[in-house]
């Protein structure tokens, strides 16, 4: 089983190698994003870290949901997906493995890029920690809900709208929490509770998404 | 674990005669009733040919057999649990940005293993000696058919699964193909195909969906 995620895991990244862009796009989006808000709003520090905490959550939220609807989209063209759910494995195991190549490629980048993203919005150096320790808790729930709605809209012609729609009210509990995380920190405020809560979203979605999603892709 | 056989070397127990059993399978795609009643038993060493017109449902047939489709009346059952089947369909699950080998190696590991030094060999058995590290995206439309084929080569399979297999295939290469079928049903092997065209194997089973279907009637929907 471990080995046949391996299989996925290596072809996937090997994919991601020979086509850049998937998986730059929603990087560059999300530097993007965090980089016009003091353009928009106003370049004062004051005013910018107290929002800075938020803004850098929905920009990784949405920068998430935008390379999620790729997640099986090519594998169901190009017919792979058939052969996948055809192996001789429980297809949950397919589904953990997807997740896992997107969070690879898209939460992972977020984290390391996000102090970066936290200086340009001047968030105090303290809540740097939380901020990426949210991140790490939350990034892994964003992939794994989303890929519910990304095997449902799976086959479905300009799924994108359908699966934000889908996948948003899922994800705003992870924001709540990620984002109060970053303000309680820079209040100076202990986030042990916050980082807790954000735990128990990713049990909770590392419990059912490999079984709804693969539930799923059978449709 | 599955283990990887290579063709010359079939298992060696006597196997059951009976691959596969359908019973009183039924398809309907949007409210339309494709086929119904459909009661076919598919032995060692057979070939059948499923013909049926454009829409007859030959493709999803062929899916419900592979465990892709739901099955909604009916029954498919195999002779046992470790029957290895092999579907190639329509879209032959090729990644255009992997050469030939790459595309080979992930589609066999998926149940098994394989040597670059089998897979060359497998390439070169479809007639594309020399492509083995060019991109898939790169290779014609009979080319990348042959590359999904060089598969049945590397890994032993008691069914194959075949949708449309000889669509743009040129001449050598459908007459390669049916030697490659002989070859399989003469190791004990099962085929169950659709083809618009003739198939020139010995004792090829016919199985004609449109005498499965129901009287056309406009007004009457569903099963």
């Amino acid at each position: 089983m471990l080995g046949f995620m391996m299989v996925i895991i290596k072809r996937d990244l090997l994919l991601i190698a020979r086509q850049p862009a998937d998986f730059l796009n929603p990087l560059v989006f999300f530097v993007l994003v965090v980089a016009m808000f003091p353009l928009g709003v106003s370049p004062e520090s004051a005013l910018l870290s107290q929002m800075a905490a938020g803004v850098i959550w929905v920009a990784a939220m949405l920068a998430t949901l935008l390379s999620l609807e790729l997640l099986f989209k090519h594998d169901h063209q190009d017919g792979s997906l058939e052969q996948l759910l055809l192996a001789p494995y429980p297809n949950w195991s397919l589904v953990l493995a997807k997740v896992c190549v997107h969070w690879l490629v898209s939460g992972l980048p977020l984290i390391l890029l996000s102090p970066i993203m936290a200086m340009m919005l001047f968030l105090p150096y303290d809540a740097v920690p939380a901020l990426m320790l949210s991140l790490m808790l939350g990034t892994p729930t964003l992939s794994l809900l989303g890929a519910i709605g990304a095997a449902l809209v799976t086959g479905v012609r300009g799924g994108g709208m359908l699966l934000t729609l889908l996948i948003l009210p899922l994800y705003v509990p992870v924001i709540i929490f990620g984002a109060s995380c970053v303000a309680a920190a820079v209040l100076g405020m202990p986030i042990s509770a916050y980082l807790a809560l954000l735990a128990a979203l990713l049990i909770f979605a590392l419990m059912i998404t490999p079984w709804a999603a693969s539930a799923a892709l059978k449709l | 674990m599955s283990s990887v056989l290579s063709p010359t070397n079939p298992p060696s127990a006597a196997p059951p005669k009976a691959i596969l059993h359908v019973q009183n399978l039924a398809c309907e795609r949007d409210e339309r009733c494709l086929y119904h009643g459909l009661t076919l038993s598919v032995q060692r060493g057979e070939l059948w040919h499923i013909k049926g017109n454009n829409g007859a449902g030959k493709t999803t047939f062929l899916k419900q057999l592979a465990g892709l489709h739901s099955i909604d009346e009916g029954d498919v059952t195999y002779a046992s649990n470790t029957t290895k089947v092999i579907y190639i369909g329509h879209k032959l699950g090729l990644k255009d940005q992997l050469t030939a080998n790459e595309n080979l190696s992930w589609l066999v590991s998926l149940s098994g293993s394989s040597t670059q030094a089998q897979r060359y060999d497998a390439l070169e058995k479809v007639g594309l000696r020399g492509y083995e590290e060019n991109l898939v995206a790169h290779l014609s439309a009979g080319q990348k058919r042959r590359v999904a084929f060089a598969r049945l080569h590397l890994q032993y399979a008691d069914l194959w699964l075949l949708d449309e297999p000889f669509t743009s295939l040129d001449q050598q290469g459908i007459a390669d193909e049916q030697s490659w079928l002989r070859q399989h049903l003469h190791m004990g092997g099962s085929v169950l195909m659709t083809s618009h065209q003739e198939v020139t194997v010995d004792g090829v089973k016919i199985l004609d969906l449109g005498n499965y279907a129901l009287a056309n009637d406009l007004f009457k929907r569903g099963c």
